[in-house]
């Protein structure tokens, strides 16, 4: 790969709002306060971790296509606002071309629920309000709108290993000049139905929600870019070739990260054993913060990149196991200007 | 890069032969809706697939074969057929790259009605929760031809199946992947189907794409793919090539959620840029397979942005829709039109649409309205779809 910077980190997540409030919780190691959420039909509840309401009300919420946007495009505004920082402006003035990846894995579960709860009773009743919020691609859609961006603009899905692969397509448009900046997003929302499933394949798991956003840009000459993305592993699908464990090695032996280094996991079985006799620094996101999929992978870079921006480290190795789909890693280095 | 492989599925039928028989006649395949109840929608047709009981032999165990759902099974059969005339061989990291709306949104459906009607019966449910999700299609396909590459599923809507195979062609021509396959699939689903009832954007009678007095968009489904691959790689197995890919155009309109920039600026901006990367201008361009879903606002959008795009020469450029014939395939659609695409430059004819009656005024182009042969050296294919999504593929005929 030539070279690809990280230019700003944007976070929602149930520490609050803000990569300020994550790198908090992550550094002080203190899991966020659960809370229930009622299952229609059962009398015991759910325990997720979820977004707290923001102190205050974000200033893009006034923006038309946003005043009744669902949750999932507001955690993905909110997240790619902070992560642009100043270079907003020359996005909508059309001075820098933005590329957008968005990645999600349970995308706006809220309102696709809701839309089909009401087909269920009365399809001419069904709201027509809600149902191009259902759509995939919306969140990415509304940003856009917001920033004024009529570049390129991808959502693509898939496990918690899709964000690590949004890096991958953001750092192919900079280095082919389809962009002059990449932001890549992942968001989730919550919703019970998505808890209840999350139940069914793992009891100890508590589902929490948000979205975590990297900005990338090839530029050199900036204060901005203190981070370097150095590699990106191939990603190794879950096929009859290859199990989930098998994936999970060939990443580590991609990453080939040293002891002096830092891994950001994302806290599978297969992880924990593999990297076992890991003598370096690890940070686990997931048994602070919950289970929030793509939005997870998200939180596991921005903390790797926060720590070498603080100086803490050298090099930060991301490690991402997706639940059904693939592994893949991502390397981070305090770029050498 | 060439395309050396394609397989399609349509409401017309299985196949590139039947396929290419009915686009080329102008067949249409719409009827009553079996899949999910419609009774009390607006609108009560759509091109529905007509499957086999059976899947071709692959390396799928039978335990597999007997859960996969109605989206996967369309995949893998326009799978086998890519994947058989390219003469791949498994064993190898190929890439697959597929655009789709709804991956298996039926099973999801399934999942929600027992959660809301029966909470507490869960059987089935996590194989529900496993396989809707679009990664298991993809996955499905690599466990079938036994190969194992990186999965990128493109969710962008209606223009998910063009920017697939855009972004597949791009990892080829960046040499990022030597052979990457790459398509679209979606199977009808009570959502959409209901999604799109609601916004009174489908017609009651089969689709008009381009009429005066069209009356909204018919829904289909079906699935098509492509083995995308270099021409050294084509070459060193001697592979027959159906054709090119020479350009990929991308672009957001940020009008509206659901409604496109009424001059077309994003279109204009994808035909534009597709055209530029291939080299050429709307001279050299022989038809374009328009996205024409036959929604009022779709039409007009696209037909002003071809007006532009094409200039003088749009007075003799032929267009035309192929959603009149099979409806309009969401995630599928950008990848059937390409292979139909491909269709018209192997058999130098243009796919009509014969149930046309008069042509929307807006249009400064002729629509095909009969089956036509034609040279036809250079294809364009449109694809926009909500939240501004919009795409165009450029082909060449392989002499």
């Amino acid at each position: 790969m030539n070279r690809v910077f990280v230019y700003g980190l944007g976070a929602v997540s149930p520490a609050g709002w803000g990569v300020g409030a994550l790198c908090d919780v992550v550094k002080r190691q203190e899991p966020v306060a659960t809370k229930t959420l009622a299952r229609p039909g059962w009398e015991m509840p759910f325990i997720i971790r979820q977004v707290p309401a923001p102190a205050m009300r974000p200033a893009f919420l006034t923006h038309a296509r946003l005043r009744r946007a669902n949750l999932i495009s507001q955690f993905t505004v909110a997240a790619a606002l902070e992560a642009l920082g100043d270079d907003m402006a020359s996005v909508s003035n059309g001075s820098l071309r933005l590329g957008i990846v968005m990645c999600v894995m349970a995308g706006s579960v809220a309102y696709s629920r809701r839309f089909f709860e009401e087909t269920m009773r009365d399809p001419t009743t069904a709201s027509p309000l809600i149902f191009p919020e259902t759509v995939f691609n919306a969140a990415a859609s509304h940003l856009a709108a917001y920033l004024g961006c009529p570049g390129i603009n991808y959502t693509i899905v898939g496990d918690e290993s899709t964000f690590v692969q949004g890096l991958a397509i953001a750092a192919d448009w900079l280095l082919a000049g389809k962009c002059d900046g990449c932001v890549v997003i992942a968001a989730e929302e919550m919703d019970w139905i998505v808890s209840d499933a999350v139940r069914l394949f793992d009891r100890q798991s508590i589902h929490s929600d948000g979205a975590g956003a990297l900005y990338l840009k090839s530029e050199i000459r900036s204060p901005r870019s203190e981070v370097e993305l150095a590699s990106i592993t191939d990603s190794f699908p879950f096929t009859k070739l290859q199990t989930r464990s098998g994936a999970a090695r060939c990443v580590r032996e991609q990453l080939a990260a040293d002891d002096n280094q830092l891994l950001c996991d994302s806290d599978t079985v297969h992880e924990r054993k593999l990297w076992k006799d890991w003598r370096g620094h690890r940070i686990s996101i997931k048994p602070l913060l919950g289970e929030a999929f793509s939005a997870s992978a998200a939180w596991q870079c921005i903390v790797a990149c926060d720590s070498l921006q603080h100086g803490d480290f050298a090099a930060a190795n991301v490690s991402v196991v997706g639940a059904n789909q693939a592994a893949i890693g991502a390397r981070f280095i305090k770029a050498n200007l | 890069m060439v395309v050396t492989g394609a397989g399609i599925v349509t409401a017309l039928g299985i196949g590139w032969r039947t396929n290419a028989d009915g686009f080329r006649e102008g067949r249409t395949a719409f009827r009553p809706v079996t899949l999910f109840d419609v009774s009390r929608q607006r609108t009560k047709i759509a091109a529905e697939v007509d499957l086999p009981d059976s899947l071709p032999v692959t390396q799928l165990d039978p335990k597999t074969l007997r859960r996969i759902d109605r989206a996967s099974r369309m995949l893998l059969l326009a799978s086998h057929e890519a994947w058989t005339q390219s003469g791949w061989q498994g064993n190898a990291s190929i890439p697959i790259v597929l655009g789709t709306t709804s991956g298996g949104m039926a099973l999801g459906e399934e999942y929600l009605r027992q959660a809301l009607i029966s909470p507490r019966d869960q059987r089935h449910q996590p194989s529900r929760i496993a396989n809707y999700q679009a990664q298991r299609q993809a996955l499905d396909v690599c466990d079938a031809f036994g190969f194992c590459g990186p999965i990128t599923i493109i969710a962008n809507a209606c223009a998910s199946g063009s920017n697939a195979i855009g972004h597949a062609w791009e990892l080829v021509r960046h040499h990022r992947a030597e052979r990457v396959l790459t398509g679209g699939f979606d199977a009808l689903c009570q959502l959409t189907f209901a999604g799109f009832d609601s916004l009174q954007a489908l017609s009651p009678e089969p689709c008009r794409p381009f009429d005066a007095a069209r009356t909204g968009l018919s829904l289909g489904e079906g699935a098509a793919v492509l083995t995308v691959e270099s021409l050294e790689s084509a070459h060193a197995r001697g592979a027959e090539i159906l054709g090119e890919i020479i350009g990929y155009g991308a672009a957001t309109d940020t009008h509206h959620l659901t409604q496109p920039h009424p001059q077309g600026d994003a279109a204009l901006a994808t035909m534009t840029a597709a055209c530029e990367m291939a080299g050429i201008t709307p001279r050299d361009v022989n038809y374009v397979n328009a996205h024409g879903t036959a929604t009022p606002q779709n039409d007009s959008t696209e037909a002003a942005a071809i007006n532009r795009w094409a200039g003088e020469r749009a007075a003799t450029l032929p267009v035309s829709s192929t959603k009149a014939s099979i409806g309009h395939l969401l995630g599928a659609a950008g990848a059937v039109e390409a292979v139909v695409s491909l269709m018209t430059l192997s058999g130098q004819w243009l796919p009509p649409e014969c149930a046309l009656k008069t042509i929307d005024p807006a249009c400064n182009f002729p629509i095909v309205t009969k089956s036509t042969d034609a040279r036809v050296d250079v294809v364009l294919s449109n694809s926009f779809g909500f939240g501004g999504a919009n795409a165009t593929l450029a082909f060449r005929r392989w002499k």
